[in-house]
């Protein structure tokens, strides 16, 4: 079993301690199970099971340090990892920004572990692929999804008396159907720590609806519209918008977040209606409540009412600047209004519905520039109603422009481990058609 | 494709996002890097364990990968060092058809008993999944090889060069970009040795010692008054090469438009600094596009990313069959428009080959991941879609059988699949220097070095960007250009290609990061090509205010 109890855990790694001899020592333990069913054409194609498990030793002469890993936990291989770290520490190059391990820490408990999810058998999985393959084909739609699901824990101990230990499970699926003339194709993802909240049949009607609904899409001209993006079209936007709060790469100069040889915290980017926050200890996001050095995670705001409120700071940039360190976020958290999805389109008089964009990547970090395309699902409204399906678009466009002309925050919807609401946002840029379906 | 989530490495561009893929491992010393592994007698008798073990348990079919991959990875930022990583990873995978179902199951306990255990595992998915399961898996037949071995015929093994020769070459090149007026330089030295052992029940025992090396920078230049920034990566392209390739050796240098240096198949890292941060600094002030219909001149460490997304990814059978569809997508190259037998992808020069036999490629192994013996093959011929990507459990779908050769697991932890062969275009056959065809352009972009690639999940509607830019009219480079992308659609992209050079230019772009599968996997893969001329292609400008 890879999954060790905070007890166990703690003995390992005491016990790897015992052997160390250099001036800082830092001890991580870490194991997964995890486990997949995938499937295309309405029928099984791979899955698997792996299990993983290992212990790393950082130990530290000076400001000289070296890293080794192993995955036996015997007393003479724990032996051996802390001896071949320690040899590695007196090769290696002195590190100028060397940081010495963090002592004691208090942390929130966490809510990450549930056992239904970690229990999950390959019947169980078998049995989801089937609630999307058997009425897809009572629909003369083709689905091809993914249910991964994985238990893990991470531990870590050091030679300053900091102790850590975060025990997980999550669960992902993804399904796309497609309809069997080839014109319509509608996706859905759902995301739990906890896979009793998972409805599979509910998920694969959302996702088979769409593919009904989206067949024979009409062309319309690319430009600049109104546009209500689902949770799922805008969280890669906004999460790669989260990257630039990089303080160090800011103050260096070479981040959106640069500005006038400073940088723009404190400064207003954004539509004052925008707060995002991260918090580990909410309920529909949970993670852990520390990061990889062992720094206490808390609730973070990242923009208050448009403003940049924090910038991330590792310990070392922190120290250079006189400020206290900010560990990054682990999850992301937009705060949202009422409107169901329903409200959002009435209130329409003319926009497009986005159910995801795809193919994302950046064009100019400048100004946060990026290009993609839509995909599973995408809609003309007219009058407050959905219309017809149009063909997908291109796009290129700023999550800061974005965020700049948003019209009104619907409901938050948890999407891969982040909490997003459905938003209306003026003039987004189509800059050309695609014929994909 | 991955799941970022907040994860950002900088200096690295793309495909640095997927970076910690390649470094699954445990943290070694680097001496034992150089440690032989198991022996291949030992080898021989576990695999058999697993082969025996599905076979008792009732599968009809099983292979096993016994898998060691050492990574080492030297970063260092300006003048200090970052990182030095040496990592090993061994274990174990088994694949098994029972009841007509794919199974999959690994450890990196490599014992009998660990080996029993993950048999039976895999053998249990097999069963479970059966119940849903429409048509047993048909598996196109393979010859038995016996006891065979395969190594990438490199010069120099990076194992057995010093680490202190490594990160003296990366301050250098460091050191160069900072004295030419670079503000910030990354540099990275990513070296990979996949040590593979494959046994299969079809008869073949194969032993494969591959090596592939990346070296890359990124060289940032920034005016603070005008508050802008500007990057300028590497032109080196990852290779399926030892660690000759930081050779630098003059006969692998091209001169090409601008005072660019271009680089075939030997890499000088210190030369290409130098100039990269010339050419940050000059991209501070190049002016902005005006957008518009441009004949583009693609130089191929660039065009290799467009010939990955339109015609690599499009021909994978896998997604040509809807196996991809919740991921990476289908394929607008469908059955029909092959069957036609005159689909025409591209004008009647294009001509697009798949391989995995190409010296210094990336795909370039002696047997695939499921016993099969590598080969080249056409894609395209005169313009016209002739043939797809496809392995033995759905190659007969194209009524053949024989699979081409090109199925990768990226280790023994993860399922093997089909994925992308070298795909390259083959050079134009009469002579014919990018000299001359900038010549022969009126009003034209030349791009080299890749930039920003986006792509629709069917492959038709495409944006690229580049690492730098020049302006061309009436046949000279007139000065150097931002905020280029070009869009278009990949039939009317390939039917527009008017010019290829000759093979005097031809050389190979690589990635080692081709994402794909549930979950997902990387694979490494190089395109070759020489520069080559698309007409009439949309040009946008892609700078902003906020």
């Amino acid at each position: 079993m890879a999954i060790y109890t905070k007890e166990e855990a703690r003995q390992i790694m005491e016990k790897a301690l015992s052997f160390s001899t250099a001036d800082a020592t830092t001890i991580n333990l870490g194991g997964s199970e995890s486990g997949n069913i995938r499937y295309a054409r309405n029928t099984v194609s791979t899955s698997g099971h792996r299990s993983n498990q290992s212990l790393s030793v950082t130990a530290s002469f000076g400001k000289q340090s070296g890293s080794a890993t192993i995955d036996e936990f015997d007393d003479a291989s724990l032996e051996k990892v802390v001896k071949i770290a320690e040899e590695l520490a007196k090769l290696a190059p002195v590190n100028p920004e060397f940081m010495a391990p963090l002592g004691p820490q208090r942390y929130d408990d966490d809510i990450t572990f549930v056992e239904a999810t970690a229990n999950i058998t390959p019947e169980y999985r078998a049995k989801v692929a089937a609630a999307s393959i058997e009425p897809a084909s009572e629909k003369d739609v083709t689905a091809a999804g993914f249910l991964n699901d994985s238990s893990r824990f991470r531990s870590t101990l050091n030679s300053n008396g900091l102790f850590a230990y975060n025990k997980s499970t999550d669960s992902d699926f993804t399904v796309t159907m497609r309809t069997n003339d080839g014109t319509g194709s509608g996706w859905v993802s759902r995301d739990f720590n906890d896979i009793t909240k998972f409805d599979p049949a509910e998920a694969a009607k959302v996702a088979i609806d769409k593919a009904v609904l989206s067949r024979e899409a009409r062309a319309i001209e690319p430009g600049k519209y109104t546009v209500i993006l689902e949770p799922a079209a805008s969280v890669d936007l906004l999460r790669n918008m989260s990257g630039s709060f990089n303080a160090r790469t800011a103050d260096e100069g070479r981040s959106f977040m640069s500005k006038d040889g400073g940088t723009k915290l404190g400064q207003k980017i954004v539509d004052e209606r925008v707060n995002i926050y991260s918090d580990p200890l909410h309920p529909d996001v949970p993670t852990s409540t520390w990061n990889g050095e062992g720094m206490p995670l808390k609730k973070t705001s990242w923009i208050e009412n448009g403003v940049v409120k924090n910038l991330a700071y590792d310990r070392y940039w922190a120290g250079q600047k006189g400020m206290e360190a900010v560990p990054f976020p682990s999850n992301f958290i937009m705060e949202g209004g009422s409107a169901t999805l329903q409200d959002l389109i009435k209130s329409t008089k003319k926009g497009i519905l986005v159910t995801r964009l795809w193919y994302i990547r950046g064009v100019d970090p400048q100004t946060l520039l990026y290009t993609g395309l839509t995909r599973d699902g995408t809609f003309y409204i007219e009058n407050g109603e959905i219309r017809y399906p149009v063909k997908n678009f291109r796009f290129n466009e700023s999550p800061i422009i974005m965020l700049n002309n948003l019209e009104e925050l619907g409901q938050q919807v948890r999407i891969d481990g982040n909490l997003i609401p459905f938003m209306k946002v003026r003039d987004f840029t189509f800059t050309s058609l695609s014929d994909a379906v | 494709m991955e799941r970022r989530k907040f994860v950002q490495l900088t200096g690295l561009g793309a495909g640095a996002l997927l970076m910690p893929s390649l470094l699954l491992g445990n943290n070694i010393p680097v001496e034992a890097l150089l440690d032989p592994g198991m022996d291949i007698a030992v080898k021989k008798r576990l695999a058999d364990v697993a082969l025996n073990t599905a076979k008792s348990l009732g599968a009809s079919y099983a292979d096993a990968r016994i898998g060691r991959y050492l990574n080492q990875y030297v970063s260092t930022r300006e003048d200090k060092v970052q990182n030095v990583t040496n990592t090993e990873s061994f274990g174990i995978g088994i694949r098994v058809i029972a009841n007509g179902t794919w199974g999959f199951a690994s450890t990196n306990d490599v014992s009998e008993d660990g080996i029993k255990k993950a048999t039976d595992q895999a053998v249990a998915i097999a069963k479970a999944n059966a119940i849903i399961q429409k048509e047993p898996v048909k598996l196109a037949p393979v010859e038995a090889y016996g006891e065979v071995s395969w190594k990438t015929p490199i010069k120099k093994d990076f194992k057995e060069v010093p680490v202190s020769e490594k990160v003296e070459l990366l301050l250098k090149a460091n050191a160069a970009a900072m004295d030419n007026g670079a503000n910030f330089v990354n540099s990275n030295l990513f070296m990979v040795n996949e040590q593979k052992y494959f046994a299969s029940t079809d008869g073949s025992y194969i032993d494969q010692d591959i090596h592939r090396i990346w070296p890359t920078f990124g060289v940032t230049a920034i005016d603070r008054a005008a508050n802008k920034f500007k990057s300028r990566d590497a032109m080196s392209a990852p290779m399926g090469m030892g660690y000759e390739y930081l050779d630098g050796l003059e006969s692998e240098k091209l001169e090409g438009p601008a005072g660019l240096r271009l680089y075939r198949n030997s890499y000088d890292i210190v030369e290409d600094a130098t100039l990269a941060a010339k050419q940050a600094k000059e991209m501070l002030k190049a002016k902005s596009v005006e957008p518009g219909k441009y004949d583009l001149v693609l130089e191929p460490n660039h065009l290799g990313l467009t010939i990955h997304e339109s015609v690599g990814h499009p021909l994978e059978l896998d997604r040509v069959l809807g196996y991809e569809a919740n991921y990476a997508g289908t394929s607008f190259a469908n059955l029909d428009k092959w069957r036609s037998g005159d689909f025409k992808y591209g004008s009647d020069i294009v001509n697009l080959v798949a391989d995995k036999v190409q010296p210094g490629s990336l795909g370039n192994v002696g047997w695939d991941d499921e016993g099969v013996k590598t080969k080249q093959w056409d894609l395209v011929r005169n313009g016209v879609l002739i043939n797809y990507q496809a392995i033995r459990d759905q190659v007969h779908m194209l009524d053949q059988n024989e699979s081409h050769g090109c199925c990768y697991a990226q280790s023994w932890n993860d399922v093997q699949f089909q994925r992308m062969p070298n795909v390259s275009l083959e050079p134009g056959k009469t002579p014919y220097s990018i000299h001359e065809m900038i010549k022969d352009v009126e009003k034209g972009v030349y791009i080299a070095g890749r930039g920003s690639y986006s792509i629709d999940q069917q492959r038709y509607n495409f944006q690229f960007g580049g690492t730098v830019f020049y302006e061309i009219k009436n046949g000279e480079i007139v000065g150097m250009l931002d905020d280029v992308a070009y869009q278009s659609n990949t039939q009317e992209f390939w039917n527009s290609c008017t010019k290829i050079c000759d093979e005097g230019d031809y050389r190979m772009f690589g990635s080692f990061f081709d994402g794909k599968g549930q979950p997902s996997q990387v694979s490494a893969v190089s395109h070759g090509s020489s520069t080559t001329r698309f007409n009439d292609v949309n040009v946008i400008n892609t700078g902003r205010t906020v």
